[in-house]
């Protein structure tokens, strides 16, 4: 640690003051921004840049619009589209109770079928996550389940966790994954959240769902995500339930409401 | 009852006291996702010569929520002082307001009435307030309250040292705990939101910050913010509790959601009372709330979220707390769009909590959805200082990277002592200058690393 250093963007990267450097071996205990330095009382440049940059990207992650057409093309099968009732980005933080239901339009879109499972894709608050991952995750998905009715995939925009509930409801699905970008920290932009909840239909509490979240590169990867995904999903077909009682036996079920935050 | 104004020639009815309140408030994105906003400026305006007129007896007589249905309600009318009310009983809402900013409104008149003031008084009174009405008035007031140091003297700025991790690892913990430490943090408290919220990793995480308190002999409290009920189980099983910790709200209904009831927080306090770990007070207990809490758990009740939010300062008065702070900016643009909404939110969560005598700190944050950035939260901090705030929240870098939202660095709470001329609580300000981490002389935090000194050690 410094005080009234000269701010220095390369202080902690050259080969000299690495070594030197009292905080490294602390800095592998946590990724919380430790040991920092500081000139007088204040930041030191680099890190200011890095704080600004990491938050211009949880920023670009929450404000930048799905690429359906980038997911089309890597899905390369038939899927639909549709919109909740949110027209815009600044609407859909504001209302959430519109972020939960589809647009007329949409709805009138939709046509029943006799599925097992419908999965969906919603932008939520990382269209990154979305785009980086929910197709990976469909496409695995479909391998550890050969003999399921599934529904094509549907793309949702301005969509929050219980747009799917309506979606299932109107194409006649047993069940819904709700794959959805999670809000996004400064060190994780790209984190996906799952949501699984069998009959589903508008007006399900939350507390009738599974979820698996923390789905990116760094945390929990793609394919034990999907195992994990497909033994909720057979459990929930054989006991026709999921929430609470699936609760137990799902070891990342977690909720920050439980601690106040 | 219905209330009138006629403004620009238009007549403005509102319909009841609730409908009054929400119009008169300044707007924010909850009381619109509720439908309870004015639907207009002048129509805001117009709630606020009514309310103006309003006689605080009014609130007396008029519960926001059934005295029948709702425990908080039952708390704040069986608890009213009459003696302590009687001094502003003639007032109007507006006549109030002014008085607050009198000079003879001081800090000994201020004490004085704070328990004949109910929440929805102080929310009132603070509807008609701009900004530096809010600090003007709250600057004046004192809250004084002990558990191992002296938090809330004038001239005092005490901090939280939030030291979270992802999956809860003691030594990146203690490494976090470390970092705050050599900045001056944690007088206020050392409180870990717990990654995973059990009676083992709490008994787990209390022992290594209790361990580490003794070992430096810092003159602190330490704190598992978990749910009441593991605590009150962790102090079955022999846990060091010092604090107790709760998010609370301002309707029986919200702190139902929260899995909590006054009986409840009256057991864990007696309980954690029992263990007398206090050395100089036994103000034990340890409060967060928020603005959009009940709306969030369906349980407002047609309140405005700023006037139910103040309810829950009643809960937090009644069993005597160390610290209560409002996580402002935490719960969402859903209910605090922007930074203009989340500064203002935060000085009227001060002044209201302040208003009624409780000792209110604050967590200056925000999220990666809100339209806010760290010049927004630079305001909040020196505007919260400069009104007396009695404590604020620190995490390493300003980035919670369990609870992934943004709140002050230790480095901003330096800055905002230095700007303000403000002093950690003095025993632990005392304990710092014995550390070798505090130059009395220039009064500044001194630049030690980790092999510098014994707190070094910590991590092993």
């Amino acid at each position: 640690m410094t005080d009234s250093t000269p701010p220095s963007t390369s202080s902690r990267t050259t080969g000299d003051i690495v070594h030197l450097d009292p905080w490294q071996d602390l800095r592998a205990l946590t990724r919380a921004r430790i040991g920092l330095g500081r000139s007088g009382n204040a930041q030191r440049t680099t890190d200011v840049l890095a704080f600004q940059a990491a938050h211009a990207q949880a920023r670009d992650a929450v404000h930048t619009a799905l690429d359906v057409d980038a997911m089309k093309a890597a899905l390369g099968e038939p899927c639909l589209v549709v919109h909740s009732r949110a027209p815009d980005r600044p609407t859909y933080l504001r209302r959430p109770d519109l972020g939960r239901r589809l647009a007329p339009e949409s709805l009138a879109e939709l046509k029943k079928g006799d599925w097992d499972v419908v999965f969906v894709a919603a932008d939520g608050l990382s269209s990154v996550a979305t785009a980086e991952g929910a197709v990976t995750l469909y496409q695995e998905m479909k391998k550890r389940l050969p003999h399921w009715k599934i529904a094509p995939l549907v793309m949702a925009l301005q969509g929050r966790v219980a747009l799917g509930d309506e979606i299932a409801q109107a194409m006649g699905a047993r069940m819904v994954v709700m794959m959805i970008g999670e809000r996004p920290g400064l060190s994780v932009a790209d984190s996906l959240g799952v949501y699984l909840t069998y009959a589903p239909r508008v007006g399900t509490p939350d507390s009738a769902r599974n979820c698996l979240s923390n789905i990116h590169l760094h945390g929990l990867k793609t394919a034990p995500a999907a195992d994990k995904l497909a033994w909720l999903m057979k459990e929930a077909l054989s006991r026709q339930v999921t929430g609470v009682a699936l609760k137990d036996d799902s070891p990342d079920e977690h909720s920050l409401l439980s601690q106040g935050r | 009852m219905a209330f009138h104004h006629t403004l620009g020639g238009e007549r403005h009815t509102f319909a009841d006291l609730k409908a009054l309140l929400a119009a008169a408030s300044s707007r924010r994105s909850g009381d619109e996702l509720a439908g309870l906003a004015a639907t207009s400026d002048a129509r805001r305006v117009a709630a606020r010569y009514a309310l103006a007129d309003l006689p605080l007896s009014t609130f007396l007589a008029t519960a926001l929520v059934p005295y029948e249905e709702d425990e908080v309600t039952r708390l704040i009318v069986d608890t009213h002082d009459k003696a302590a009310f009687a001094p502003i009983a003639h007032m109007t809402v507006g006549g109030f307001r002014d008085w607050l900013l009198s000079h003879e409104a001081d800090t000994q008149a201020l004490r004085a009435i704070a328990p004949g003031v109910t929440p929805e008084m102080a929310a009132a009174a603070s509807k008609l307030m701009r900004n530096q009405d809010l600090m003007s008035v709250a600057h004046k007031i004192t809250v004084v309250t002990k558990f191992r140091n002296t938090i809330g003297l004038k001239g005092c700025l005490a901090s939280r040292l939030q030291p979270n991790h992802p999956t809860d690892d003691l030594k990146g913990i203690a490494a976090s705990t470390l970092d705050g430490l050599l900045y001056g943090m944690g007088d206020a408290v050392v409180g870990i939101n717990p990654a995973t919220d059990s009676v083992a990793n709490g008994l787990a995480l209390l022992d290594m910050l209790d361990h580490a308190r003794q070992r430096y002999d810092i003159p602190t409290q330490t704190c598992v913010l978990t749910h009441v009920t593991n605590t009150i189980e962790i102090i079955n099983r022999g846990g060091a509790v010092d604090l107790v910790f709760q998010s609370i709200a301002g309707t029986q209904k919200a702190n139902e959601g929260f899995g909590v009831s006054l009986a409840i927080l009256k057991e864990a306090r007696e309980a954690a009372l029992s263990l007398g770990r206090g050395t100089l007070g036994t103000d034990l207990m340890y409060f967060e709330t928020g603005q959009g809490a009940a709306l969030s758990a369906d349980a407002h009740h047609g309140i405005d979220q700023q006037t139910v939010e103040a309810r829950a300062y009643a809960v937090a008065r009644e069993f005597h707390p160390l610290l209560v702070n409002t996580v402002v900016g935490f719960i969402g643009p859903e209910y605090l769009y922007d930074g203009k909404q989340i500064i203002r939110a935060g000085l009227e969560d001060h002044f209201c909590a302040k208003l009624m005598g409780v000792p209110m700190g604050c967590d200056v944050c925000y999220t990666n959805h809100a339209e806010a950035d760290q010049d927004d939260m630079d305001n909040l901090m020196v505007l919260l200082g400069t009104a007396g705030i009695t404590f604020l929240i620190g995490v390493p870098g300003a980035d919670d990277i369990m609870l992934n939202y943004q709140s002050l660095s230790f480095h901003d709470i330096l800055t905002v002592r230095n700007l303000l001329g403000l002093k950690p609580a003095p025993e632990f300000a005392a304990w710092l200058e014995r550390m070798g981490l505090y130059d009395t002389h220039r009064e500044r935090m001194l630049p030690v690393s980790p092999g510098q000194t014994l707190l070094g050690q910590m991590i092993a």
